[in-house]
């Protein structure tokens, strides 16, 4: 058994690609369903525009990246437009099943053989991570203990981190102020908040916006860190498996979707690597698992992990436990 | 014709003109001053008229009780009024300003507030929380002026201010930094209609702002309500209750099946042969005196409460 190789991996993948790229998309989801009660269920319908948005402008239209940046932003708040404007004003479900199904047909037309010249079908887009590749200061490995990460690896975490504090820092402005009151005030009954004359179609409005363009970043840095934007890397598990990082760090807390997401990869690398060499060494025999069924079988764990976190700690690792305790009554 | 009445809450004895002394009491009746004015409102729920009002004032400063029997449309009017529902027909306006149309948030903002049958508390909200979303007009809830906390902080203090004088008001200061979801039932009514007044309203509608609470705190209520009043505002409240309606309302509006069947002062209204008929169905025989009236209503209480004794003893046997 390799404990430091396995100890190793699951510290690169606690402030790794899949932490930085989950953090962002569950700090977007948090303001959506952790702050207003809106159940968006296409948070990986947002990252595909951002993600795509990038690609397109700067692989098909040969503009600049910071352009493309622009474009993936605007491409968000177009869609949070178009899903909100029928919906908010309708019962929370319908939101659900908008979100869900708009995600879907996002997905299914990015990889489209019809568009292929824009979209490049099922094959996705590369190489429009140029300018971001030239700007890497970074030279050299970095090591420190048991991590280490390539020049590109550090670029990308650093500015990738960096829009992870600079989201929760919007976050925790937003949230402690009047603004953020009315949110939390409509997650707990809309026609209440309402009455006391504030439109509150308009504020779940600006939440769908502002946490669907930080989901377009999350979704902008998954394809910039890959070099490569993937139609299949936005599908709905994209969605839940940001709704489990910020369920496990806490809904309606400031630094939940981010602990919650780094608990969550390093939790996935820790069992894959220590299921891997446990087959490797012949601690399990092959009569049970095999080396292939490892990826499936560490889902089940977290599955089972994240049941148990909601028998003895629903309200995730940062949330108020008196608050869960209000929402039964 | 001047009236005394004697305010629990303050007191003082409060003498006021009574608006009241030429307003005949039938239905559709003019005020003098009407702060809400009512036209050809219907709403039609499939085949079913929930509210149907040909004419209705409500006049200003005064505290009139709407009531009538269960699913006579009191509620669906208040719905109508501050605009959570849509009618098939109808117009009325709110101190000379047409209200058709408005979305709810509007007719708050214009100064008409409701409160809810079912009580609304804000659960994961502090009760001072709670308070502070009341308040209008606040630039802090507008989205780039919320990220900087100097623009917003001194109008945040005097609200809290405004806020605690409130609570202390209705007795709920010393719950301020509870959250709302862990208030008694009655405690919540309070804090609704606490919360309600931080929008400063002209005009309160209470949806059965009694229901469910003590005796003792419905008198506190009640107290409530008549210093609403006294202060200047309007209040138009729902209750069931006879004896309540009696003690706080200048008014009283009778509605059954939709419509506005009777109204006047309490003493007309409770020997009116159609408000009797409303309430106890239309082939009584003769009109009731109190006494037999309640002993009447005690025979129904009884006959339903041993009617849902045996449906529960047939339950109970086929689940053995
Ligand atoms: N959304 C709705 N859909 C269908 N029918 C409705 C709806 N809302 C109310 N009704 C019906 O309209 C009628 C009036 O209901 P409403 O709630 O206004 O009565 P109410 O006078 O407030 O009664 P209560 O004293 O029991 O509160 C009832 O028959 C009710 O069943
Ligand atoms: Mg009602």
């Amino acid at each position: 058994m390799d404990w430091e190789s396995i100890f190793s991996n699951t510290l690169e993948s606690a402030i790794g690609r899949d932490a930085m790229v989950f953090a962002l998309a569950a700090i977007g989801l948090n303001l959506h369903f952790g702050y207003t009660g809106l159940l968006n269920f296409g948070q990986a319908g947002f990252m595909a525009v951002g993600a795509y948005g990038v690609g397109i402008t700067v692989v098909e239209f040969d503009a600049p990246l910071w352009v493309g940046v622009i474009v993936g932003i605007v491409g968000a708040v177009g869609l949070a437009l178009l899903l909100g404007l029928p919906t908010l004003r309708l019962r929370a479900d319908y939101l659900a099943i908008t979100t869900i199904a708009a995600g879907e047909i996002l997905r299914f037309i990015f990889r489209a053989a019809e568009f292929r010249d824009f979209t490049g079908g099922s094959n996705g887009i590369n190489g429009f991570a140029r300018d971001f590749t030239n700007a890497n200061p970074f030279n050299g490995d970095f090591e420190l203990w048991l991590i280490s990460f390539s020049a590109t690896q550090m670029w990308y975490l650093t500015v990738g981190w960096a829009l992870v504090l600079l989201s929760v820092l919007l976050i925790w402005l937003l949230t402690r102020s009047p603004w953020g009151r009315v949110l939390k005030a409509i997650r707990e009954d809309e026609d209440a908040v309402r009455a006391l004359g504030k439109n509150v179609y308009a504020y779940k409005m600006q939440s769908l916006i502002v946490g669907g363009v930080i989901g377009s970043l999350a979704g902008m840095m998954l394809a910039i860190s890959a070099r490569s934007v993937q139609p299949d890397n936005y599908g709905t598990p994209t969605t839940f498996f940001a709704y489990a990082c910020l369920i496990l760090g806490g809904a309606a807390t400031i630094w939940g979707p981010v602990v919650g997401s780094m608990i969550f990869w390093s939790i996935m690398a820790f069992t894959e690597n220590l299921l891997r060499q446990l087959v490797e060494n012949d601690h399990i025999p092959d009569s049970i698992m095999s080396g292939v069924q490892v990826g499936q079988v560490r889902f089940m764990l977290m599955g089972l992990g994240l049941a148990l976190l909601m028998i003895f700690r629903p309200q995730g690792v940062f949330g108020d436990r008196r608050e869960i305790a209000l929402t039964t009554r | 014709m001047t009236e005394t009445t004697p305010s629990p809450n303050t007191g003082f004895t409060r003498i006021r003109v009574d608006a009241f002394e030429d307003v005949p009491e039938q239905p559709g009746a003019r005020k003098p001053d009407p702060i809400l004015v009512v036209e050809s409102l219907t709403r039609r729920f499939g085949g079913l008229m929930a509210v149907d009002v040909d004419h209705l004032e409500f006049q200003r400063g005064a505290i009139t009780g709407l009531i009538g029997p269960n699913g006579a449309g009191k509620t669906t009017l208040f719905n109508l009024l501050t605009g959570f529902d849509k009618p098939n027909t109808g117009t009325w306006s709110f101190n000379g300003r047409p209200m058709r149309g408005l979305s709810a948030h509007k007719v708050a903002q214009a100064g008409m507030v409701r409160t809810f049958q079912l009580t609304k508390a804000l659960s994961r909200l502090t009760v001072m929380d709670n308070m502070k979303l009341g308040a209008t007009g606040q630039t802090g809830e507008r989205f780039f002026p919320s990220l900087v906390r100097s623009r917003w902080r001194g109008q945040e203090k005097a609200i809290e201010e405004r806020a605690e004088a409130l609570l202390e008001r209705f007795n709920l200061h010393h719950m301020r930094d509870e959250f709302a979801g862990a208030l008694s039932g009655g405690q919540r009514k309070l804090l609704e209609m606490a919360r309600a007044l931080m929008v400063e309203p002209e005009l309160v509608m209470l949806d059965e702002p009694m229901a469910g609470v003590n005796p003792a705190l419905a008198q506190t209520i009640i107290g409530h309500v008549r210093d609403l009043a006294a202060d200047g505002l309007s209040v138009v409240f729902v209750e069931h209750d006879m004896d309540v309606v009696r003690t706080v309302s200048d008014w009283v509006v009778v509605m059954a099946e939709g419509r506005v069947i009777a109204e006047g002062r309490h003493a007309s209204i409770v020997t009116n042969p159609e408000v009797i008929d409303a309430y106890l169905g239309r082939h009584h025989g003769t009109p009731l005196d109190p006494a037999e009236q309640e002993r009447q209503l005690a025979e129904a209480q009884a006959e339903i409460e041993a009617e849902l004794e045996a449906e529960e003893r047939a339950r109970e046997q086929e689940g053995a």
